[in-house]
């Protein structure tokens, strides 16, 4: 792999005397949708909260575009292009969706007290283009007609796609998506699917958890299997495909 | 007729000195969910230090610098965000136990130096004689009376302004987001350990201003103007107002004000007089149960707060979208 977008290495997590992720070693190809598969409790989870800066890695590295960033929060990933989303969607619950997304970006002017209170020209110039890049990000996720709605009035499939909405309003460049269609009616996921193949084609570099076989076989090129803290597989698709330890685990019988 | 206005505009400017202080509140938990159990300590910062900066000599007692007015008050203030910054920064990040605890600690041990420190605050009986702002230059009481209600609302005015400024900006959507779920904030990029600070920072400032104006209006402050019903009250203010909605602050800062002041008149009237000893406790019975009414008939307040922020509304650009190209 000669581009990687992310590498990690030998990154653990201890959970008290319980090891969560184990010395797990990977590259992510940029440009690529990586699926990331294994039962519950593999650690997968933990293991991207370890990559977003969300939890503070035990031992090991991960560096992203070559610069080491182990154990910087998330705040300060998100600003240089890593976002993430959440297993269970964690909306702004008594705010806008058009709020929730028009938050995201990093280091608006009318941010500090001293842009809030005299910076009003501009403030309202960088939210009228907030609003307007907002507004297309919305529609292009289904969820324009909702924008002025509080996030915790809308359904659970809405808000894990407002979870993707927030993250593409800062530009990201590479996205970590946990169990994206977990819980979203089909219609819906086709919707998110369509999405992730389209900004995938517009350069966005894609990790996903996800427990939809159909999905991660049908998708993701490369596919990593984690079980109980370590990578148990890494392989295109097609391999996956026909690896017994593979099928026997998430696959049952052999279609 | 003059007697009526005068009491008038004494409630008016009590309730408008308190409407100050909730809005300091507000911006706080309501805004950014820091639950403040320790009110009068920054209340009080504000009032002793505007009083031991502004006030007049005594015999025996440190301070009494007879400062400006202004410049005293900004030393009362920056006194009071002082405290706030070390609770702030010793509590960490500000989480809610903590910083509850912290808070109402802080509380009980700004009344106990009140109390004890004699040298500096008086001890019980306090720290009497301020040069009331352009007392002299008014010279009558009841127009003075008139011209200090004017100041406080001028007063409550500009800073419900800068407020409404602060809360409707990208800044108050920051803080509404670490409110409502910290870690996602952080996953989009948002400092809470600045956040929370500032904003706690700031509304303890908002609370020792009105500290001041307090001072400056009764010329007189002692560790009974401390007690803990006085966060109590607040708090009870800005329930009934509504949480999150500045204009819901000053609003139930009136009612309650308005609802306790009237309450004890019309014990003091038409009470039989075995009951009189007990007005304290049936008022704080009272507020108790305004509070717990509030809480379940209309836990949002009387005015909740806006989901939808006004400037962000997107219904009168519908249509002018290009898809896709963001
Ligand atoms: N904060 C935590 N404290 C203690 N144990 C945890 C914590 N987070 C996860 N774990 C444990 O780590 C293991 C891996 O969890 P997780 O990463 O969520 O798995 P997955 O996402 O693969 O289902 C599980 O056994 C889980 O109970
Ligand atoms: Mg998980």
């Amino acid at each position: 792999m000669t581009d990687p977008v992310l590498s990690l290495s030998a990154l653990t997590r201890d959970f008290g005397p319980f090891r969560a992720v184990d010395g797990v070693s990977l590259t992510i190809r940029r440009g690529s949708i990586t699926g990331l598969i294994g039962p519950n409790g593999a650690g997968k989870t933990t293991l991207f909260n370890m990559v977003a800066g969300t939890l503070k890695p035990t031992s090991g590295t991960v560096s992203l575009n070559g610069t080491d960033i182990t154990g910087l929060p998330s705040e300060a990933l998100f600003a240089r292009g890593l976002a993430r989303t959440f297993q269970i969607p964690r909306p702004f619950r008594r705010m806008s969706v058009l709020d929730n997304v028009m938050l995201a970006p990093p280091a608006q002017l009318g941010e500090t007290v001293f842009g809030a209170l005299f910076g009003r020209g501009k403030v309202a110039a960088e939210e009228a283009r907030l609003r307007d890049k907002a507004r297309d990000i919305l529609a292009f996720m289904t969820l324009d007609k909702l924008a002025d709605q509080p996030a915790g009035k809308i359904s659970g499939g809405q808000m894990k796609l407002l979870e993707l909405a927030r993250a593409l309003m800062g530009d990201p460049s590479v996205i970590l998506l946990d169990e994206p269609a977990a819980g979203v009616n089909p219609s819906l996921t086709r919707t998110l699917i369509e999405r992730i193949e389209e900004l995938n084609r517009r350069g966005t570099t894609f990790v996903v958890i996800e427990h939809d076989m159909d999905f991660v076989m049908r998708h993701c090129d490369p596919v990593i299997a984690l079980a109980e803290g370590r990578v148990v597989f890494e392989g295109s698709a097609d391999e996956a495909r026909v690896n017994p330890l593979l099928l026997d685990a998430y696959l049952g019988a052999p279609a | 007729m003059i007697g009526l206005i005068s009491y008038l505009a004494f409630f008016a400017t009590m309730a408008g000195i308190l409407a100050i202080v909730v809005l300091g509140l507000n911006l706080q938990w309501g805004y950014t969910g820091l639950f403040n159990g320790g009110v009068v300590a920054f209340f009080g910062a504000g009032a002793y230090g505007t009083m031991i900066l502004g006030g007049r000599p005594e015999p025996g007692q440190f301070g009494g610098f007879e400062w400006p007015f202004l410049f005293a008050l900004a030393g009362g203030v920056l006194l009071a965000g002082a405290i706030a910054w070390i609770v702030g920064i010793l509590t960490l990040r500000l989480r809610h136990d903590y910083l509850a605890i912290a808070t109402f600690g802080v509380a009980v041990a700004f009344e106990s130096i009140a109390r004890n420190a004699e040298w500096l605050t008086g001890g019980a009986k306090g720290l009497r004689g301020f040069p009331r702002p352009l007392e002299a230059a008014i010279g009558n009481t009841f127009v003075y009376g008139l011209c200090f209600l004017a100041m406080v609302m001028a007063v409550l005015a500009a800073v419900y302004w800068a407020l409404q400024r602060l809360v409707q900006s990208p800044y108050g959507r920051a803080l509404r987001a670490i409110r409502e779920d910290e870690v996602a904030a952080r996953s989009l990029g948002k400092n809470p350990t600045r956040l929370r600070l500032q904003s706690f920072v700031i509304g303890s400032m908002i609370m020792g201003v009105a500290g001041g104006l307090y001072v400056a209006f009764y010329a007189f402050v002692s560790p009974q103007d401390l007690a803990p019903i006085l966060t109590f009250q607040v708090w009870a203010m800005l329930i009934v107002g509504g949480a999150g909605n500045n204009r819901g602050a000053v609003l139930g800062a009136f009612l309650i004000w308005g609802a306790w002041t009237g309450s004890g008149f019309a014990l003091s009237k038409f009470a039989p007089a075995a009951m009189q000893l007990y007005t304290g406790p049936i008022q704080y019975i009272l507020i108790g149960t305004v509070i717990v009414v509030m809480l379940l008939w209309r836990p949002q307040g009387l005015l909740p707060e806006r989901i939808t922020q006004r400037f962000t509304k997107t219904a009168s650009k519908v249509g002018t979208t290009s898809k896709g190209a963001f």
